[in-house]
C-alpha cells in the first residue's frame, strides 16, 4: 500500500497571519488539539463539581439544600455522560490524537485539515447544547447516563420535557463531530507517515489511538441510531423502544416497542467505548514507561497485537452489561466467555509493562509516577472486572456500589491517571515551558492516594449490599451505621481530591507564563515529536524537510551507543548501513 | 507487502532500509481512503438499522412484533430505484469521461447524474405523500416508522452527496485544473455507488418483509 504521500507535498504552506486565523479558526492540528483539550477539561470540571455535590448528599444527607432527589439524578446523569464522552473520549482522541499523530508520524498535519477544524467546532456545539440543558425549564435529563427507555422519556423523570431532547441532540452532534475527526486520524495514520515510518515503527501511543479511533468510528453509529430512534419516540410518538404502558394513571399512545432493543444499541456502543478510552491510555502509558525507565518497551509486537485483539474482542462482549435484563441464559454464557477471554491480551499488556520496568533505569518523574499508578489501578479495576464478568457473581452485585467501584477504577481513575501523566509529559513540547516538579509531586500523591480512599471502600460497601443510584439511605436493617460512617469518609476524600486538582491547574497556568524554558527534548526521548526544529513545534512541524525514520521508537540504553537513547531519525551506523539485515 | 508481513515486522532490528516500499507510488490525495472509511462507518449504521428492523419485527422471536403491519410499497418506489440506478450509471460515465479528459462529455454526464438524483429525492417525497394520504403515518405502526426512518437516513446521505456534487459542478464551471475535477468526480461516483448499494439492500428488505 502506498504511503508517505501527502507528507512532503511540494505545495507551499500558507501560514495564517492573523491572531484569529492562528488560534481560533485554526487548521493546525496542534492548535485544534489544544482547543479540544481545553474544552474537554472545562466541561470535565463541571462533571467533577457534580460528583462532589453528589458525594455531599451521600455522605451528609440533606446538607446541601438544593440537592433534591430530582437534582441528584440529574447530577448522576450529567456526571456520567460528560466524563465518558465529552471529557475522556474528546480529550484522548480529539486532544492527544490530534496532537500526537502527525508529530509522532513525521507528518505536517492531518490529511484533511479543514475537516479537522470543523470537527472541533461541531464538538464545541455539542458541548454547548449539552450545557444549555442546565438552563431549560425542567433542567437536564435525570435518566441515568445509560438513558434507558421507557423511563428516560416518561413523565416523572427529571428533564423529561427538554433535558432529554437536548441530551439526544447533543450526542448526535458529538458523533458527527467525532466522525469527522476520526476519519482524519485513521487516514493520516494510513497515508501520511513519513519515509521509513512503517506501521511497526509507530510508537504505541499512535497504535492505541489508531485502533481506538477505528473502534469509535464503528461503535458510535450504534449510539447515533439509538439517539435518533429515541428522539422519534419522544417527539413524534413512534414506538421503537416504547411498550404499551400506563403512566400516572393515563394510557399512553405507545404500543409494542422493546426497551431491550435500546439496551442492545446502547451497549453495542457502550462496551467498545470502554476500550475507546482504554486503548489510547494503554498506548500512551507504554511510551511513558519506556521513556522514563530508559528501556525499550518489552514485547513491542505483542503489545501491538494485543491492542488489535482487544479492539476486535470489544465488539462481542456488549451484553455483559445486560445480565440482569432478563436475557437468555445461553447468551449470558457466551458473553461471559468472550468477556473473560479479553483478560488474556490485557494481562499480556500488564505483564509487559511490568517487565519493561524490570531492571530499567527508573526515573521517578511526575509522568512516571502517574504511569506506575496507572498499572496498579488498572490491575485493581481489571480484577473486579473478572468478578462482574461472571453472570452468577454479577447478578447479586450489579445493583451495588461494587459496580461503581469497578468501573471508576478501570475506566475513570485509570485513564485519568494516564491523562495527567501525558499532560505532564508533553506539556514542555506543547508550551515550551517546564512545570514545577514539587507541585506536580504533591498533585500526584493527593490524586493517587485520594482516589484509592474514595473507591477502595466502595468495594466493601458493594459486598455489604449497599445499593447504588439511591438518593438517600435512611434507616435500613441491612446497612449498618459503620457504612454511613464510611460514606462520610469517602465524601471527605472526594472533596480533598476535587480541591487538590487546583494544584494541577495552578501549576499549568503559572508555568505557562513563568515556568523555566524547556529544552526541545527534556526527557531525552526517541520519538519524532521531540525532534522538531522548534519548541513548541511551528506550523508545518518540520521546517523545510521532513524527518526520515531509520529505527523503531524504543532504542533506549542500546549497548555501545554513546547516549542512552537514539532518536528514530538517526541513521544506522556505518557498519550496519551497508549490510542488509 | 501484505498486512500479515506488515504486522510481523521485527522493527527493533536496525536495518539500512528506510522502508520496504520506498517511494513506490505517490497518491495525490488521501480523500478516497477517507471516503472508503466513511463507507465502513455508514455501513455499520445502516446494518444496525436493519438489525433493529428485523428485531422489532419479531423475526425469530416470540413477543414483540405482534403490532407489526407491513407498509404498502407503492409502484413509484420501483421507478425511484431505476432513477437512482441511472444516476449511478451517469456518475460512472462521468468518471470514465474525466479519466479520458473529455471535459464536455463529463460535464453533461455530471449534470444528468445530479438531476436524476434530485428526481430520486422528489420521487421519495412523493411516496411519503402517497402513504400519508392513505393514512400510513409515521407513528401509526412500527413498520411505517422504520420506512420513514430508513428513507430519511438514506435521503439525507443523498442530499449530502448533492452538496459535494454541486461543489464539483462549481469546480467544472470555474474551470480549475482537471486533476482536481477528476478526483472530485471520482469521489462522487464512489459515493453514489455506495448509496445505490445501500438503497438496493433496503429495498430488498422492505419488499421481503
Amino acid at each position: 500500500m502506498a504511503y508517505t504521500t501527502l507528507a512532503d507535498d511540494l505545495k507551499e504552506l500558507h501560514h495564517p497571519k492573523t491572531w484569529v486565523g492562528k488560534y481560533v479558526w485554526s487548521q493546525d492540528h496542534k492548535v485544534i488539539a489544544v482547543q479540544y483539550m481545553l474544552t474537554a477539561v472545562a466541561i470535565g470540571l463541571v462533571a467533577l463539581v457534580l460528583s462532589d455535590l453528589m458525594r455531599l448528599q451521600i455522605g451528609f444527607p440533606g446538607s446541601v439544600g438544593f440537592i433534591t432527589p430530582e437534582a441528584y439524578y440529574q447530577m448522576i446523569t450529567m456526571h456520567g455522560m460528560i466524563m465518558v464522552i465529552y471529557l475522556l473520549t474528546a480529550l484522548l482522541l480529539g486532544g492527544f490524537g490530534n496532537y500526537l499523530i502527525p508529530l509522532m508520524l513525521g507528518a505536517r498535519d492531518m490529511v484533511f485539515p479543514f475537516v479537522n477544524m470543523m470537527s472541533y467546532w461541531v464538538y464545541l456545539l455539542s458541548v454547548l447544547v449539552l450545557v444549555s440543558s442546565f438552563f431549560v425549564p425542567g433542567g437536564p435529563t435525570g435518566a441515568g447516563w445509560t438513558l434507558y427507555p421507557p423511563q428516560a422519556i416518561l413523565p416523572g423523570t427529571p428533564g423529561r420535557d427538554w433535558g432529554i431532547i437536548l441530551m439526544l441532540a447533543s450526542l448526535a452532534i458529538f458523533i458527527i463531530a467525532f466522525t469527522m475527526g476520526g476519519l482524519n486520524y485513521v487516514t493520516t495514520v494510513l497515508q501520511a507517515r513519513t519515509r521509513g515510518m512503517t506501521m511497526m515503527r509507530m510508537p504505541l501511543s499512535v497504535w492505541g489511538i489508531f485502533i481506538a479511533t477505528i473502534l469509535a468510528l464503528l461503535a458510535f453509529p450504534a449510539l447515533f441510531v439509538g439517539a435518533v430512534m429515541m428522539m422519534l419516540d419522544r417527539v413524534l410518538g413512534t414506538s421503537f423502544f416504547m411498550p404499551a404502558l400506563v403512566s400516572q394513571g393515563q394510557l399512553l399512545g405507545y404500543r409494542g416497542g422493546s426497551p431491550i432493543l435500546f439496551q442492545h444499541l446502547f451497549w453495542f456502543f457502550g462496551h467498545p467505548e470502554v476500550y475507546i478510552v482504554a486503548l489510547p491510555a494503554f498506548g500512551i502509558v507504554s511510551d511513558l514507561l519506556s521513556v522514563h525507565a530508559r528501556k525499550n518497551i518489552f514485547g513491542y509486537r505483542m503489545m501491538v497485537w494485543a491492542i488489535v485483539i482487544i479492539g476486535g474482542l470489544s465488539f462481542v462482549v456488549w451484553a455483559h452489561h445486560m445480565y440482569v435484563s432478563g436475557m437468555n441464559p445461553y447468551f449470558g454464557f457466551f458473553f461471559a466467555t468472550s468477556t473473560l477471554i479479553i483478560a488474556v491480551p490485557t494481562a499480556i499488556k500488564v505483564y509487559n509493562w511490568v517487565l519493561t520496568l524490570w531492571r530499567g533505569n527508573i526515573h521517578f518523574t511526575v509522568p512516571m509516577l502517574f504511569a506506575i499508578a496507572f498499572i496498579f489501578t488498572f490491575i485493581n479495576g481489571g480484577l473486579t472486572g473478572l468478578f462482574l464478568g461472571n453472570v452468577s457473581v454479577d447478578v447479586p452485585l450489579s445493583g451495588t456500589y461494587f459496580v461503581v467501584a469497578h468501573f471508576h477504577m478501570v475506566m475513570g481513575v485509570s485513564p485519568i491517571l494516564v491523562i495527567f501523566g501525558a499532560i505532564y509529559h508533553w506539556y514542555p513540547k506543547i508550551t515550551g515551558r517546564m512545570w514545577n516538579e514539587r507541585l506536580g509531586n504533591i498533585h500526584f500523591w493527593f490524586t493517587f492516594i485520594g482516589t484509592y480512599a474514595i473507591y477502595f471502600p466502595m468495594h466493601y460497601l458493594g459486598f455489604l449490599g449497599m445499593p447504588r443510584r439511591y438518593y438517600e439511605y435512611g434507616k435500613t436493617a441491612f446497612i449498618p451505621d459503620s457504612a454511613h460512617t464510611l460514606n462520610a469518609f469517602i465524601t471527605v476524600a472526594a472533596l480533598i481530591v476535587g480541591v487538590s486538582q487546583l494544584i494541577f491547574f495552578y501549576n499549568l497556568i503559572w508555568s505557562y507564563f513563568y515556568g523555566p524554558k524547556a529544552s526541545s527534548n527534556p526527557w531525552r526521548a526517541t520519538t519524532l515529536e521531540w525532534q522538531t526544529p522548534d519548541t513548541p513545534a511551528a506550523h508545518g512541524n518540520w521546517g523545510p524537510k521532513l524527518p526520515v525514520v531509520y529505527r523503531w521508537a524504543y532504542d533506549y540504553s542500546v549497548p555501545g551507543a554513546p547516549e542512552d537513547f537514539i532518536p528514530q531519525n538517526v541513521p544506522a551506523d556505518g557498519a550496519s548501513r551497508h549490510h542488509q539485515t | 507487502m501484505g498486512i500479515f508481513q506488515k504486522l510481523t515486522e521485527k522493527s527493533w532490528l536496525v536495518s539500512d532500509r528506510v522502508s520496504a516500499e520506498d517511494d513506490d507510488s505517490v497518491v495525490i490525495s488521501a480523500a478516497p481512503t477517507g471516503l472508503r472509511l466513511y463507507f465502513a462507518v455508514a455501513t455499520v449504521m445502516f446494518l444496525l438499522v436493519a438489525a433493529m428492523y428485523l428485531m422489532r419485527m419479531g423475526v425469530g422471536h416470540v413477543g414483540y412484533g405482534l403490532d407489526w403491519r407491513p407498509t404498502p410499497k407503492p409502484w413509484l418506489l420501483w421507478a425511484n430505484t431505476v432513477l437512482l440506478i441511472l444516476s449511478s450509471v451517469e456518475f460512472q460515465r462521468a468518471r470514465v469521461a474525466a479519466r479520458r479528459k473529455q471535459v464536455e462529455r463529463m460535464t453533461s454526464d455530471l449534470l444528468i447524474a445530479g438531476l436524476l438524483a434530485f428526481a430520486f429525492l422528489a420521487g421519495q417525497l412523493t411516496v411519503w405523500q402517497q402513504l400519508v394520504d392513505r393514512g400510513y403515518f409515521l407513528a401509526s405502526n412500527p413498520a411505517n416508522s422504520f420506512f420513514y426512518l430508513i428513507t430519511t437516513l438514506h435521503g439525507v446521505h443523498i442530499l449530502g452527496g448533492l452538496v459535494a456534487w454541486s461543489r464539483t459542478a462549481l469546480k467544472v464551471w470555474n474551470g480549475i485544473e482537471m486533476a482536481k475535477i477528476e478526483l472530485s468526480v471520482n469521489l462522487c461516483a464512489m459515493y453514489w455507488h455506495f448509496l445505490l448499494a445501500v438503497w438496493l439492500a433496503f429495498f430488498y428488505l422492505l419488499l421481503a418483509t
